[in-house]
């Protein structure tokens, strides 16, 4: 799945796409940022209700490429530069952490734990 | 190759900085990129255990063609009892830190599993010493 195919999925919208095209195809849902730094895949999406610095510096530091921030959060301009600069793609979603992961795992994105 | 940073207690909105300048630095090295997620995992974890619960600390790393060795010295409250530490689930975290996503008592088995070797020492009421090493 890319992320054009994703947001279809959570009603999301792209607020920055690090690798057009990219196919994702396994994700890990947690606030607990200790959590998803736990388990890796390649190419893996990372679906929080946390909305901090933090989460994209996990996600650089993990080597996680998509992160979709759950219940419409608000993603900061620092947030957005550092998630540019490590080439993190951030997809914002109206739906709760529950309903996306619901969505996703229903069209094909797998868990990796 | 020898690199320090300073870790200033309580900055949370800078937690993994140092960690990610190190990444970058591994980056041009050409090591194993599953070698560089463990290095990076371990420290940023170690970074945010002296941002979380110490005044202040420094983070030296020690880059040889076979191994990084990273050292972190903090002062602070300390550690009372570093078997407890180690628990999985086991924190003294404030809520702040929970706040950022972590203190959940996962930081430091999740730096053991990341790391080849690590050494925890500690005096309570004066800081922490974690020295981790990851063989390239």
């Amino acid at each position: 799945m890319n992320l054009n195919q994703l947001i279809k999925f959570v009603n999301g919208s792209i607020l920055y796409d690090s690798l057009p095209g990219l196919e994702l195809s396994y994700a890990f849902a947690s606030d607990l940022m200790s959590d998803a730094l736990r388990w890796y895949k390649e190419n893996m999406i990372l679906i929080t209700g946390l909305a901090t610095i933090q989460t994209i510096r996990t996600a650089e530091l993990a080597g996680i490429s998509c992160i979709v921030i759950a219940r419409g959060k608000k993603v900061t301009d620092d947030m957005m530069e550092l998630a540019v600069e490590s080439h993190i793609s951030i997809v914002t979603s109206p739906m709760s952490v529950f309903e996306i992961s619901g969505k996703l795992y229903q069209n094909g994105i797998k868990p990796l734990y | 190759m020898q690199m320090q940073f300073d870790i200033q207690g309580g900055d949370f909105s800078a937690a993994g900085e140092a960690s990610s300048e190190v990444k970058k630095a591994l980056k041009q090295l050409n090591i194993q990129p599953q070698t560089l997620r463990r290095i990076a995992v371990a420290l940023y974890e170690a970074e945010v255990n002296v941002v979380a619960h110490a005044y202040r600390g420094t983070m030296t790393v020690d880059i040889s063609p076979a191994r990084i060795l990273v050292q972190l010295q903090d002062e602070g409250p300390g550690i009372d009892d570093i078997g407890k530490a180690m628990e999985e689930g086991f924190s003294t975290a404030s809520d702040k830190v929970r706040e950022m996503g972590f203190g959940a008592g996962m930081g430091l088995p999740n730096i053991k599993k990341n790391s080849d070797e690590m050494h925890l020492t500690s005096t309570p009421g004066t800081g922490t010493t974690l020295e981790i090493i990851v063989n390239f």
